[in-house]
């Protein structure tokens, strides 16, 4: 019983992550601002960062995912910080696209 | 310290599926909630409170390693990027004339 349990486990954990993704994505796709979208991108990168190290605890290889978590956190810094301080200098332009 | 062999793994399971839980919410709340305004609520508070307790349980189940520096690494660096993005992302709307949602807009 306990030994199925932890079988299931991080595959479900797996899953959850990605279901989760999913309604970022709607977010994403669904808009309605742009704001949104940067938003939800966010919100997908670090369920990929937690999926990452998830898969990397499944295969026994955390030390390997661990260093693409990283870069990938880092990555997802520098791409949200130009997107924010781009829209932000675009001022009106992409008010309210709904 | 055989204590600890006992109640790591446990530990680590009940940390994770309190994480997802949290990231749960923090889910419903991004497809939920009415505007960027209160959605970012979710996606920096709730998220970031998710994404802690599920790389606290990884980190107990990693054991004392390097990994375990790496793991905590990346926790600090998510709690440092999560609300920050959130935030500029925020203040890009309001000084772009975004109006925040109100009951009128219901």
């Amino acid at each position: 019983m306990m030994e199925s349990f932890q079988a299931a486990f991080i595959p479900g954990v797996m899953l959850g992550l990605a279901l989760l993704s999913a309604a970022y994505l709607y977010r994403v796709l669904r808009g309605p601002t742009v704001f949104d979208r940067v938003l939800g991108l966010n919100g997908i990168s670090t369920k990929v960062i937690l999926l990452l190290l998830v898969i990397g605890t499944a295969n026994e290889r955390v030390e390997m995912f661990v260093d693409i978590a990283l870069g990938f956190a880092l990555l997802n810094l520098v791409g949200s910080l130009a997107i924010a301080k781009y829209l932000e200098r675009q001022g009106d332009a992409f008010n309210a696209m709904d | 310290m055989q204590w600890i062999d006992v109640v790591k793994e446990p530990a680590a399971f009940v940390l994770i599926l309190v994480g997802l839980l949290f990231l749960v919410v923090a889910a419903i709340g991004v497809l939920r909630l009415p505007d960027i305004y209160t959605r970012s609520h979710a996606v920096s508070l709730a998220d970031s409170l998710g994404a802690f307790f599920v790389l606290t349980g990884l980190a107990l189940h990693a054991g004392i390693s390097l990994v375990l520096v790496k793991i905590l690494a990346v926790l600090v660096l998510l709690y440092l990027i999560n609300p920050a993005i959130a935030h500029l992302t925020v203040r890009a709307a309001h000084r772009s004339g975004l109006k925040p949602w109100s009951r009128e807009d219901a």
